[in-house]
C-alpha cells in the first residue's frame, strides 16, 4: 500500500471516528447550552445505549430476524436504544439536576459526577465486568477505491450519524420545541417571561442529547464488536474536547469538534506511537481550554447557540 | 396530598420499570424476571418508605419548636467535655489500636489513614477553595513514583526522598494549576480529569523510566536512625519499618501532622483567602486578596499532602503500578470529602474511616462500594450538601441567616 491510498484510509477512518464523536459531542454541548453545566453521566448514557443494542441486537439476531428484515433490524436497535437512554436521561435530569437547579455549580457538578459513577458501577453490576460481544451484522465487504477501503457498516455508520446530526439541526430551527430550546440557551428567565416551560425544554434537552450519545454508542459497538461497562469515560473525556474545542453551546461547533479531535487521533495512532494517542487528545484539551477557551465556533462568531 | 404522592409513585414506578428491566433481565441472551424483580423491589421500598415518612410528617402537629438534627445532638454531647478529653480519647484509642487488632485490621487502619491524609489535602482544594479537582489522585501518584525512583536508581532513604517528593508534586500542582487558573468550575473538572489521565498513560507509556503497567517493586521501606555505642563505637544503627504496626504509627503520625498542618491553614490568612474565593471570586479580588496566587497555593499545598500519602503508599507496599491511580481513586477520595462535608476537617476523618472500613468489614458488598459512592455523592449534595459534620464555618454561615448559600 502506497502513502496516498495510506493516507485516504487514514481520512476514511478519521471521519468515521469524528463522526461518532460529533455525536456525543452534540449531547454535551445542548446540554450545556442550556442548563450551563456539563453533563458528566453523559459517557455512561452512551455506554447504556450500547448495551441496550447489544441486548435487543442478539435477541432479534436470535430470531433469525437479521437476515431477513436487514433495515428493520437496523431501525429497531436504534430506535430502541435511542429511546431508553432517552427515559434514563430524563430520569438522570430529575433525580440529579433538577434539585439543584438554584444551588451552587459546585454541588450540581458533585451530583452529576456521583450519578455518572452510579450509572457506571449499576452497569458493571447489572451486565457484568467482561466484554460484551457484538453479533457481527456488517460482514467485511466494502468498497475499494484507490487502494483504500471502506466497509459497508462504515458508510451505513457515517451516513447514519449524518442523516442524526442533519435531523437536530432541523428540529432546533424548524420546530417550535427548538426554537422554545434556541430561547432558554439564551435567555432562562426571559424565556420563562414569553411562557415558554423551562423545566419541559430542560427534559427534552436531557432526552435528545442522551439518544444521539446513544446512537453512538450502538455504532461503536457495531464497529469494534465489543461493548464494556467502562468504555463511556474514554469517549466521554474525547467527546468532550471535541465539544470545547468546536465552541461549547454550538451545534455545527460539536460537529467541527468532533471531527478535528478524530483525526488527530487516527493520523497520530497511523504516523506516531499509538500508545499515546489519548495523551494527546487530552493535550489538545487542555492547550484549547487555555488559548481559546470559546472554541473555534463558540460564541461571539456564531448566532447558533443551543 | 396522597392521591398527588400515589400518582408520583406510579409514574416513578414505570420509569424504574423501563430503566431497569433490560439492563437487568438481560444479563446473557435470556431473559431474568427475578433479578429485577428483586432490584425493582427494593427502589418501590424506598419511594414507599419516603412516602410513608412524608405521610407521618405532615400528620405531626407543627409544635413550632424547630427539631435538632441527630448530628447536632451528638455534636452538642460531644462538646459538654473540654476539648482536650475527646481529642486525647481518641489519641490515645488510634495509638492502643494495634495493641488488639490483628493485621488486617491494622492494614485496613493503615489504609484508612492514607485516605485521611488525601481527603485532607483534597479538601484545601475542593473545600477551602472551592475548586473541583477531579485528577487529585495524579499527586498521589506523583508522590509514590517520586519514591519509588529516587529509590531504586539512587538509592535516597525515605526522609531523603521525602522532601524532593513534596516539592515535585507542589510543582505538578502549580502546572495544572496554571492553565486552570481562569476557567470556571466545570471546565476546571474536565481539565484536572484529563490531567489526571494525563499523569497515569505517561507512567504507564513510559517503560524505560517507570517499567510501564508491570510497576516498580523493591522500594525499601521507611527507616529510623537510632545511635547505638557498640563494640565498635558509635554507630548509626538503620531500623525499618517493616511490621504492620511499626507502619500503622507511622502513617498516624504524618496523619496528624497532617490534620495541624490543614487546621492550621484553614484558621490562617490563607484560609480565610480560599474561603473568600469560594465564595465570591470577584469580590475576593476587590477586596485585595491576590486570587492567582492564592489559588495555585491551594493546588500547590493540596498536591503536597497527596505526595506524602503517595511516597508512604509506595514504601509501604514497596510496590507500586500506573493501575493504582485510575480516575475511580480520585472519586473515592472526592467522595470521603463530600460525605464528610466540605471544608470540614472531622468530617473527613469520620468519612474517610467510614468509606474506607466499611467495605472491608462488609466484604460480601464489596462489589457495591462504587455504587454506593456514587448513590452517597449525589444523595448528599440532594439532600445535606454540608455533608455530615459541617465545618463549624460553613456552620455559622448557614444558621446566621436562612438564605440559601450565594451562587457563584
Amino acid at each position: 500500500m502506497d502513502l496516498s491510498s495510506f493516507l485516504l484510509q487514514q481520512i476514511i477512518n478519521a471521519v468515521f471516528l469524528g463522526s461518532i464523536y460529533s455525536l456525543i459531542a452534540l449531547g454535551y454541548t445542548m446540554v450545556y447550552g442550556i442548563i450551563e453545566l456539563i453533563n458528566f453521566a453523559h459517557g455512561e448514557l452512551f455506554t447504556a445505549g450500547a448495551f441496550i443494542g447489544v441486548i435487543v441486537l442478539t435477541a432479534l439476531q436470535q430470531m433469525g430476524f437479521v437476515e431477513t428484515h436487514f433495515v428493520l433490524t437496523m431501525i429497531i436497535v436504534f430506535v430502541m436504544s435511542m429511546s431508553y437512554v432517552a427515559v434514563l436521561g430524563v430520569a438522570v435530569e430529575h433525580v440529579a439536576y433538577k434539585p439543584l437547579r438554584t444551588s451552587s455549580r459546585l454541588s450540581a457538578l458533585l451530583s452529576a459526577l456521583g450519578m455518572s459513577i452510579f450509572l457506571s458501577n449499576g452497569m458493571m453490576l447489572s451486565q457484568g465486568v467482561s466484554d460484551r460481544a457484538y453479533p457481527q451484522v456488517f460482514g467485511i465487504e466494502g468498497i475499494e477505491f484507490m487502494g483504500a477501503r471502506i466497509t459497508n457498516g462504515q458508510i451505513f455508520i457515517i451516513i447514519l450519524a449524518v442523516a442524526l446530526m442533519v435531523g437536530l439541526q432541523l428540529f432546533v430551527h424548524r420546530t417550535r420545541l427548538g426554537k422554545a430550546m434556541r430561547a432558554t440557551a439564551q435567555n432562562k428567565t426571559m424565556a420563562r417571561i414569553l411562557g415558554i416551560d423551562i423545566d419541559q425544554t430542560i427534559r427534552i434537552t436531557f432526552m435528545i442529547g442522551p439518544a444521539l450519545g446513544a446512537a453512538a454508542g450502538v455504532m461503536v459497538g457495531l464497529h469494534y464488536g465489543a461493548v464494556r461497562f467502562d468504555m463511556g469515560f474514554i469517549f466521554m473525556i474525547k467527546a468532550f474536547a471535541a465539544a470545547i474545542l468546536g465552541g461549547i453551546g454550538s451545534i455545527p461547533g460539536a460537529m467541527l469538534g468532533g471531527l478535528i479531535i478524530g483525526t488527530i487521533e487516527v493520523m497520530w495512532a497511523a504516523f506516531l506511537p499509538s500508545a499515546w494517542k489519548d495523551v494527546t487528545t487530552f493535550t489538545v484539551l487542555i492547550m484549547v481550554l487555555y488559548f481559546k477557551p470559546s472554541g473555534l465556533l463558540g460564541e461571539g462568531t456564531t448566532e447558533v447557540r443551543v | 396530598m396522597i392521591q398527588k404522592e400515589l400518582k408520583k409513585l406510579v409514574v416513578y414506578g414505570a420509569f424504574l420499570v423501563i430503566i431497569l428491566t433490560p439492563m437487568l433481565g438481560f444479563r446473557s441472551t435470556t431473559f431474568e424476571p427475578g433479578r429485577v424483580l428483586k432490584i425493582l423491589g427494593i427502589f418501590m421500598t424506598i419511594l414507599v418508605l419516603n412516602i410513608v415518612v412524608k405521610f407521618i410528617r405532615s400528620q405531626k402537629k407543627d409544635d413550632g419548636r424547630k427539631k435538632t438534627p441527630w448530628t447536632e445532638v451528638v455534636r452538642k454531647r460531644i462538646n459538654r467535655y473540654p476539648k482536650v478529653y475527646t481529642l486525647g480519647g481518641l489519641l490515645a484509642l488510634a495509638f492502643a489500636f494495634p495493641m488488639f487488632a490483628d493485621n488486617y485490621m491494622i492494614d485496613v487502619g493503615i489504609t484508612c489513614l492514607i485516605y485521611v491524609c488525601l481527603g485532607l489535602g483534597l479538601n484545601i482544594v475542593v473545600g477551602l477553595c472551592g475548586l473541583l479537582d477531579l485528577g487529585y489522585i495524579a499527586f498521589y501518584a506523583v508522590g509514590a513514583y517520586t519514591y519509588s525512583l529516587l529509590n531504586l536508581t539512587f538509592g535516597l532513604s525515605f526522609w531523603a526522598a521525602l522532601p524532593l517528593g513534596i516539592v515535585l508534586g507542589m510543582v505538578v500542582g502549580c502546572i495544572i494549576g496554571y492553565p486552570t487558573l481562569k476557567m470556571r468550575g466545570d471546565y476546571l473538572a474536565i481539565v484536572t480529569l484529563g490531567f489526571g489521565e494525563i499523569v497515569r498513560l505517561v507512567l504507564n507509556n513510559w517503560d524505560s523510566l517507570t517499567a510501564g503497567p508491570n510497576g516498580l517493586f523493591g522500594m525499601k521501606r521507611p527507616a529510623l536512625y537510632y545511635p547505638s555505642f557498640g563494640e565498635d563505637g558509635f554507630t548509626w544503627v538503620t531500623y525499618y519499618l517493616k511490621s504492620l504496626p511499626s507502619l500503622y504509627y507511622f502513617i498516624l503520625l504524618i496523619a496528624i501532622l497532617t490534620i495541624i498542618g490543614v487546621r492550621r491553614l484553614d484558621n490562617s490568612r490563607i484560609g480565610r483567602a480560599w474561603i473568600a474565593i469560594r465564595e465570591d471570586e470577584v469580590a475576593a479580588e476587590l477586596s485585595g486578596v491576590p486570587t492567582t496566587w492564592i489559588k495555585l497555593l491551594a493546588y500547590a499545598l493540596g498536591a503536597g499532602f497527596a505526595s506524602v500519602a503517595g511516597a508512604f503508599f509506595a514504601a509501604k507496599l514497596s510496590y507500586t503500578n500506573p493501575n493504582f491511580f485510575l480516575f475511580m481513586e480520585s472519586c473515592i477520595v472526592l467522595c470521603i470529602v463530600v460525605l464528610g462535608g466540605v471544608g470540614s476537617i472531622p468530617g473527613i476523618v469520620v468519612a474517610a474511616f467510614v468509606l474506607i472500613a466499611a467495605p472491608e468489614v462488609f466484604r460480601g458488598l464489596e462489589n457495591f462500594r462504587m455504587l454506593a459512592f456514587g448513590g452517597i455523592m449525589t444523595t448528599m449534595m440532594i439532600l445535606k450538601p454540608e455533608g455530615l459534620i459541617p465545618a463549624s464555618r460553613r456552620r455559622r454561615e448557614l444558621r446566621a441567616d436562612q438564605e440559601p448559600p450565594p451562587k457563584d
